[in-house]
């Protein structure tokens, strides 16, 4: 029997006028690594990002579907579609299929009435704002950690740091967590995508 | 042949040898039979307004009515065949409760018009049915701001700062052509509407008739309402003055 791929871990952070977001790059089947660069941050429009997190198959499945309406909805509406239509369509795919996926999404991107926005679809299909959100199974090791660092209006660079350092403390302390760190900061002149190697990573105590 | 159309009218998917539909020409026949409408588009609303022609003294106040609601954020006035009309507002009213339900968010007033034209014009390529005898003016608020659409029987679908449809057309679009769209409020607007209303009324064909006036701005939070009593009042007052002073 074939174990479903897993992916772990995201972090996604609103800064004034952008957002930035953050994975991993662990995919594993069982204990073994399938993956260890695995890019977790996936392009739904020019300015719509996706963290995935859970089953790879699923994720990849449902963002399959979700750029392509959106992709079919930004012709109707000749005009870059919103965030929240992204996570809309995020939303109806995993609410209406919940008992046969596994996907635990965060969708966040730049557009031009909200800015940068962040929205968190979670393993019911639910779809919640949020100033951040953080999911996959390396997030649970990160909540207070977060919880304690983040302030509203932060800058771009400290989102950077911020996104950069919970990754760090998560993939340190789960084992399904690890790899490189990824990043990709969004606003309104596009994309910028960073990835910081493994010997690279911010260091904290190690016991 | 004795008809009109000389044998070229008889289904909406013939074009006749100098590429008119007639059916659909014969659709707009039946909107410029009917009652005025006019509509302005302001910098934060939209008025319209319409002469409902009223056919009989027996009935209720308020009864046919022509203005409609579609979503809070949108209303349209119409001008042809009820009935036909009824269609396409129950059509509109379904898409834009779909448009929410898949993308979490208002329909936008383009995509809305956008979609009812087409399917107006899915009614003029087939032999089987007949084109709406009605056009319909759209009105509301989005994330683009203000917005006016008018759609007609042929599934065109044109943006507007102003125009009007039905029996005074011609007549309220050379009055809407001196209105200023830009520097105007919303509530002159509906005074402006109202005025031009009373003055295309033909009393000699149609006596009575009875205003209905719809509107959507900033003052109503976004959302589209018929015109409150007050200010319909004022509005009406308004109209009927300039309309004694004209004919002084």
């Amino acid at each position: 029997m074939e174990t479903p791929e897993w992916l772990d871990n995201a972090v996604n952070l609103g800064f004034d006028g952008g957002v930035v977001m953050g994975a991993d790059s662990r995919t594993t089947t069982g204990a073994y690594i399938a993956n260890r660069v695995t890019n977790k941050i996936t392009p739904i429009h020019e300015k719509i990002y996706c963290c995935r997190s859970g089953s790879a198959a699923d994720t990849q499945a449902i963002s399959d579907y979700v750029r392509y309406y959106l992709e079919m909805h930004t012709s109707e509406l000749c005009d870059d579609p919103d965030v929240k239509t992204a996570a809309s369509l995020f939303q109806l795919l995993c609410y209406s299929n919940k008992n046969n996926l596994m996907a635990g999404i965060i969708v966040a991107g730049w557009d031009k009435h909200q800015g940068g926005s962040v929205y968190n679809i979670s393993l019911g299909g639910s779809m919640v704002k949020q100033p951040f959100a953080i999911g996959g199974s390396g997030s649970t090791y990160i909540y207070g950690y977060c919880d304690s660092k983040f302030k509203p209006g932060m800058t771009k660079e400290e989102c950077v740091e911020f996104v950069k350092n919970s990754l760090a403390l998560a993939m340190f302390r789960d084992g399904s967590s690890g790899g490189v760190i990824r990043l990709c900061i969004i606003d309104k002149n596009g994309p910028e995508r960073r990835m910081i190697p493994a010997t690279e990573l911010p260091r904290f105590w190690e016991g | 042949m004795s008809s009109v159309g000389s044998g070229y009218d008889l289904y909406v998917s013939t074009y006749s040898p100098d590429g008119k539909l007639f059916q659909v020409e014969y659709a707009n026949k039946a909107v410029e039979n009917s009652g005025t409408l006019v509509a302005i588009k302001t910098k934060d609303g939209v008025v319209i307004g319409i002469e409902k022609l009223v056919p009989s003294k027996m009935l209720c106040h308020g009864s046919n009515r022509r203005i409609h609601h579609i979503d809070t954020h949108i209303g349209v006035g119409v001008s042809g065949f009820l009935a036909d009309a009824r269609q396409l507002i129950t059509r509109a009213r379904s898409e834009a409760k779909q448009y929410r339900q898949v993308y979490g968010q208002p329909i936008p007033i383009k995509v809305l018009s956008q979609r009812i034209a087409s399917y107006n014009h899915v009614h003029t390529l087939y032999g089987s049915v007949r084109p709406f005898g009605c056009s319909i003016a759209i009105s509301g608020i989005d994330q683009y701001g203000p917005q006016l659409y008018m759609i007609e029987p042929s599934g065109s679908c044109i943006g507007y700062f102003g125009s009007s449809l039905g029996k005074g057309k011609q007549a309220a679009k050379n009055e809407l052509e001196k209105v200023k769209f830009s520097e105007i409020t919303t509530r002159e607007a509906i005074k402006e509407v109202a005025r031009i209303i009373y003055s295309v009324h033909d009393e000699v064909k149609d006596k009575d008739f009875e205003l209905e006036l719809g509107w959507i701005s900033n003052e109503t939070n976004g959302v589209h309402q018929l015109v409150p009593k007050d200010i319909f009042d004022e509005a009406e007052a308004y109209a009927k003055q300039a309309l004694e002073e004209a004919n002084m």
